[in-house]
């Protein structure tokens, strides 16, 4: 029978079938941060239990960490008790990797899982956090849990699962000039809505998708879950094998060929059935920019603000009537003629070494529009970090008038001291577009780093293709 | 676990879709190490007028009185009804802690978000899918009549209003075993103990790079 990426995926991690239709799935690697550990510690710790395999877990800290001033530590003491804790218990009970705050391999989890080579071809990997499925992107089964799940996946190196629906989403033709992956899956859940996922695991394919690198990939399948799918996956190509390769912890010399042998099967066969396709004309997507308060409020960059009058469905039409008052919109506002106080480039959708390489094409010998009061570049890591320095793109961003900062989710979600205040502005490179997400009564439009980076030059959103970058 | 057996419980309405769980509990409360003790900051930013932090007082605060969990007559509900995507965003579990120590003991919902249907479910919040239709006859009685009271009977899985109207639902059944049991579900799985290492053993010697 011809078998889906995810049929292979989960189905050569079934321990044990009970009666009802769930599984015991194996897990492979499993990422632990601050945020979404200590009760599981606690509840390990409660019930007098080890975790199964230690050598699974890579652990950092980066929901709580500053962007600045690492010198001075963690000044608010709840962040820091979290930090703390789980400093206490990785010393107590191991990992194969720790990247505590302060070291110089930290970030954000999703960024360092791929860096290090942890995240593998094959695997299933999980983590308490939502933007796990990020980590698809080399075509491991990787989704998000919640803390009970991590307590499980601690003590029995399993899950209790039931096989999602699969879902195809190909994409077909070239991206034009400008367009990147961000745009892609956000035209993706303009479509679809931020439910249309929701049951299913998504493989992305086509030529648009092979097409990207594999950071683009990531970037695709980070946003997989605010289409609703718990997981999102790209087929192995010579892409994959080449960036897992001479990373830390990527299978060495002796059994690299074998691995590679291995991750070569790790497509969808030919003819393979999906539950559901859904088709996307690659050439035809635009820069998008998302106008209210769920990612499926989106319009290409040259729209404007939908006027909820046109909505059919009452319950839709009050949903985008209470984003508009909340975002401060007038219903058929060019989204061009949207001016911003904030630009944030960073999270785990867009702080890679590519993102920021593509914001810093846009920024190079422009300025930050004076009506924008902080334009904050957060790399995804300390190497990524790095990478950016000897490539000299923070001096770009400097010179241009952005803040230049240390790594960490940061505003991505301002758990930290990175937040808007109520009613300002932000035009953010992150993935969630909630009502108070960067900071109470804060409002953000999600864009790609490129259009992220055009905002902050014009004060206002901008077709980045328009700038001649 | 706390058993879920059978309920018959004040419901609220909570009429949006798309409840994401930054509205549920945001994410300043994530903080805590704690299991316990969101019930005063569940629907923090809509619930009060002034933005909340960890530590405050909460029983200080000014209400929004326009939000529907303020109203007298929802005060003690036990059965949250709301519309599409309940709980959809982030993994927080805290979602459904704080949807628990604030009193809700049911969810009613046209669906929910993967992550948070599952994070209620081992933690005795019970999440229940009912088809839009339905839902709307339980919004409209819940609005009409003050002191509405929704039968939950998880063993023969129906939802049933005081007229006596009853709605099936479906939950797995191995869910629903570890629900009406109280069952703690990682010392289920250890009774597989076996069959993870053997599968382990397998897995080691085909992708023995997994393992270094
Ligand atoms: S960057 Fe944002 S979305 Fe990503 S893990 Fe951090 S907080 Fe979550």
């Amino acid at each position: 029978m011809a078998l889906t990426l995810y049929d292979k995926l989960f189905d050569s991690h079934v321990v044990h079938r009970q009666d009802d239709g769930t599984v015991l799935l194996y897990i492979d690697r499993h990422l632990v941060h601050e945020v979404t550990s200590p009760q599981a510690f606690e509840g390990l710790k409660l019930a007098g239990r080890n975790p199964w395999n230690v050598n699974s877990i890579m652990s950092t800290a980066d929901h709580n960490t500053p962007t600045r001033d690492w010198a001075g530590g963690i000044k608010d003491p709840v962040s820091k008790l979290q930090v703390d804790t789980l400093d206490a218990n990785i010393r107590e009970y191991g990992a194969r990797a720790y990247f505590p705050f302060l070291s110089k391999q930290q970030g954000i989890v999703h960024v360092i899982g791929p860096e290090q080579g942890f995240t593998l071809p094959g695997t299933t990997l999980v983590c308490g956090d939502s933007h796990t499925s990020t980590h698809g992107a080399l075509a491991a089964l990787a989704f998000g849990i919640g803390t009970s799940e991590v307590e499980h996946v601690l003590a029995t190196q399993t899950l209790v699962q039931k096989k999602a629906k699969s879902m195809l989403v190909r994409v077909e033709g070239a991206l034009g000039a400008g367009v990147t992956a961000k745009d892609i899956v956000l035209a993706l859940i303009g479509k679809i809505g931020t439910a249309g996922g929701t049951g299913h695991a998504i493989e992305f394919a086509g030529s648009a998708i092979r097409g990207l690198s594999i950071e683009g990939r990531m970037t695709l399948c980070n946003m997989a879950i605010e289409a609703g799918a718990r997981a999102g996956m790209v087929a192995v190509d010579d892409r994959t094998i080449e960036y897992v390769k001479g990373r830390p912890f990527a299978p060495k010399a002796d059994q690299w060929e074998a691995a590679v042998a291995c991750w070569r099967t790790l497509v969808s066969d030919e003819g393979a059935a999906f539950d559901t396709v859904v088709e996307i004309d690659g050439p035809s997507i635009e820069p998008q920019v998302t106008w209210g308060t769920s990612p499926q409020m989106v319009v290409p960059v040259g729209g404007r603000v939908p006027d909820p009058a046109d909505a059919t469905d009452p319950v839709r039409r009050e949903g985008m009537e209470r984003a508009l008052k909340y975002m401060g919109l007038k219903p058929n506002t060019r989204i061009q003629d949207i001016a911003i106080d904030k630009v944030f480039i960073g999270s785990c959708t867009n702080s890679r070494i590519e993102d920021l390489r593509a914001a810093a094409a846009v920024a190079k010998g422009r300025k930050v529009a004076p009506n924008v009061k902080l334009a904050m570049v957060v790399p995804g890591s300390g190497l990524v970090k790095e990478q950016a320095e000897q490539e000299g793109l923070h001096e770009v961003f400097t010179a241009a008038g952005f803040e230049w900062r240390e790594p960490g989710c940061s505003m991505c979600l301002g758990m930290n001291d990175d937040r808007l205040e109520p009613g300002e502005r932000c035009a953010s490179t992150s993935n969630r577009n909630f009502e108070g997400r960067q900071g109470a009564g804060g409002r953000t439009h999600l864009v790609s780093p490129a259009m992220a980076a055009a905002a902050a030059v014009a004060g206002h959103f901008v077709d980045v293709r328009t700038l001649g970058a | 676990m706390e058993k879920f057996v059978r309920l018959n419980g004040l419901s609220a309405p909570l009429d949006r879709a798309n409840v994401d769980t930054d509205a549920v509990i945001p994410k300043q409360f994530l903080k805590s190490i704690k299991r316990t003790g969101f019930g005063p900051n569940l629907f923090d930013s809509w619930r009060y007028l002034d933005t909340g932090e960890p530590g405050m007082d909460n029983s200080n605060r000014p209400l929004n009185e326009d939000f529907i969990l303020n109203k007298t007559r929802f005060q003690g509900a036990q059965v949250l009804l709301a519309r599409e995507n309940f709980g959809c965003g982030s993994s927080r579990e805290h979602a459904p802690w704080a949807l628990q120590d604030y009193g809700f003991k049911v969810v009613i919902a046209a669906s929910f978000g993967d992550i948070f249907y599952s994070n209620s479910l081992k933690n005795g919040l019970l999440p229940i899918r009912l088809p839009k239709d339905a839902m709307d006859v339980l919004f409209e009685e819940t609005f009409a009549n003050e002191g509405y009271r929704l039968d939950i009977d998880l063993e023969n899985q129906t939802v049933t209003t005081p007229s006596g109207q009853p709605f099936r639902f479906d939950i797995e059944p191995f869910s629903k075993h570890c629900l009406m049991n109280g069952l703690d579900e990682i010392g289920l799985t250890l009774q597989h103990a076996d069959d993870i290492r053997a599968f382990e053993t397998k897995h080691r010697a085909a992708q023995p790079w997994l393992f270094l």
